[in-house]
C-alpha cells in the first residue's frame, strides 16, 4: 500500500512539473542573455494588472502575454529599462509598478514606517529614562 | 492614568483606519487612468464592416466620441449592450466601437445577433490599440472631446447612472462649447 502511494505521488509530481514547464514556453526569443536577464527583471517588477497580486512573469491571463510581447519588442528596439517602465507607466499608471516611485503622492508609504520607528525610539527612550529616574530614587531612599 | 488611556486610544485609532480600508475596498480595483487629459493614442486600423478600408484617430477630429473596447468573449459587453444602444439612439454622442482581440466573423455574428449600436466598428486584432489606451479588463469606455483630448473614462460595464451623470453632461458641455 505504502508503495502504491509512493509510486501515485511520483507520477502526480512529475505531471505538475511538465504542467509548469508547457506554461512558460513562449515564442520569445532573445539577442543576448544579458537581453533575456534584462526581460526576467522587468517582468518581474511590473504587474498584471488583471489579476492584480501576480506579476508579468508569473500571470497566464492575455493580458499578460500581450505585455511580455510588448516587453520584449521594446527591448529589441534597444530602449532601456527606464524607458519600458515609462513606456507602461503612460498606459497603466504607476500601479503596474511593484515597486512605487518616491515622489509626493508616495511620501507617506515610503517614509511613514522611519517616521513610526523614531517615535517608537523615542517612546522608548522616555520610558527607560522614566525607569532609570525611579529606580535611582528607590536605590537612594533604601540607601 | 494616561499610560492606561493610551493602549485604548491606539486600538481606537487602529479601528479607524480599518474602517476607512474597508470604506475605499471596492474602489481599489479602480485604477486612475493617466490618460485623463491626454491626448488620445494614435490608431490606424481596420473598419470591421469593411477591412480594406483604414481609419486613424484624425479621422474623428472635430466632434466628440466615444470609444467603447468590446470583444464578443466579454459577457460584461454583452450586459452593457442594452446601454450602448440606448445611448446609441439618443444620437448624443458618436460611438466608436473597438473590437478587441477577437475573430471578425465572431464579432459580425455578435453584432447581428444583439444589435449594432456602434457608428463604426474598428479592428484591433492583436489588442496594441487597447494596450495603448491602457486597457485592462473588458468593456472600457473613454470620451473623447473634439480636439482629440481623453476627458473621462470608464471601467466596466456602463450603466445609464454613469451614461445621465459622466457622459452626456460631458458631451453637452463641449456642444456649447465649441
Amino acid at each position: 500500500m505504502y508503495k502504491l502511494t509512493v509510486f501515485l505521488l511520483t507520477i502526480l509530481m512529475s505531471v505538475s512539473v511538465l504542467a509548469q514547464q508547457t506554461q512558460v514556453q513562449e515564442p520569445l526569443v532573445f539577442k543576448s542573455q544579458e537581453q533575456q536577464e534584462r526581460f526576467d527583471q522587468l517582468t518581474k517588477e511590473l504587474r498584471c494588472l488583471v489579476c492584480q497580486n501576480q506579476n508579468l512573469a508569473d500571470s497566464d491571463a492575455p493580458l499578460a502575454h500581450d505585455l511580455r510581447r510588448e516587453v520584449h519588442e521594446l527591448l529589441q528596439t534597444g530602449r532601456n529599462d527606464e524607458e519600458i517602465k515609462q513606456f507602461l507607466v503612460d498606459r497603466y499608471g504607476d500601479f503596474v509598478l511593484y515597486r512605487p516611485p518616491v515622489q509626493t503622492n508616495t511620501y507617506l508609504l515610503w517614509f511613514a514606517p522611519l517616521v513610526l520607528f523614531l517615535i517608537g525610539g523615542l517612546v522608548i527612550r522616555a520610558s527607560v529614562k522614566k525607569r532609570t529616574a525611579l529606580f535611582n530614587a528607590n536605590k537612594n531612599s533604601n540607601d | 492614568m494616561s499610560s492606561r488611556l493610551l493602549p485604548l486610544m491606539a486600538f481606537m485609532a487602529l479601528v479607524v483606519l480599518l474602517l476607512v480600508g474597508l470604506k475605499i475596498s471596492d474602489k481599489k480595483t479602480q485604477i486612475p487612468s493617466p490618460l485623463i487629459d491626454k491626448p488620445v493614442p494614435a490608431f490606424d486600423l481596420p473598419v470591421l464592416a469593411n477591412p480594406s478600408r483604414q481609419m486613424t484617430n484624425e479621422s474623428f477630429l472635430g466632434k466628440p466620441y466615444l470609444v467603447n473596447f468590446w470583444g464578443s468573449w466579454c459577457v460584461t459587453c454583452r450586459a452593457e449592450h442594452p446601454v450602448v444602444t440606448d445611448l446609441a439612439n439618443l444620437n448624443a454622442v458618436y460611438i466608436i466601437g473597438m473590437n478587441f482581440r477577437d475573430e471578425s466573423p465572431d464579432a459580425i455574428a455578435w453584432l447581428q445577433r444583439w444589435g449594432d449600436p456602434y457608428d463604426v466598428s474598428l479592428i484591433d486584432y492583436d489588442g496594441r490599440t487597447s494596450i495603448d489606451f491602457g486597457v485592462y479588463a473588458a468593456p472600457e469606455t473613454f470620451l473623447v472631446d473634439p480636439s482629440g483630448t481623453i476627458v473621462f473614462k470608464h471601467l466596466g460595464q456602463l450603466t445609464w447612472d454613469i451614461v445621465e451623470n459622466e457622459i452626456l453632461p460631458r458631451v453637452a458641455s463641449m456642444e456649447s462649447g465649441s
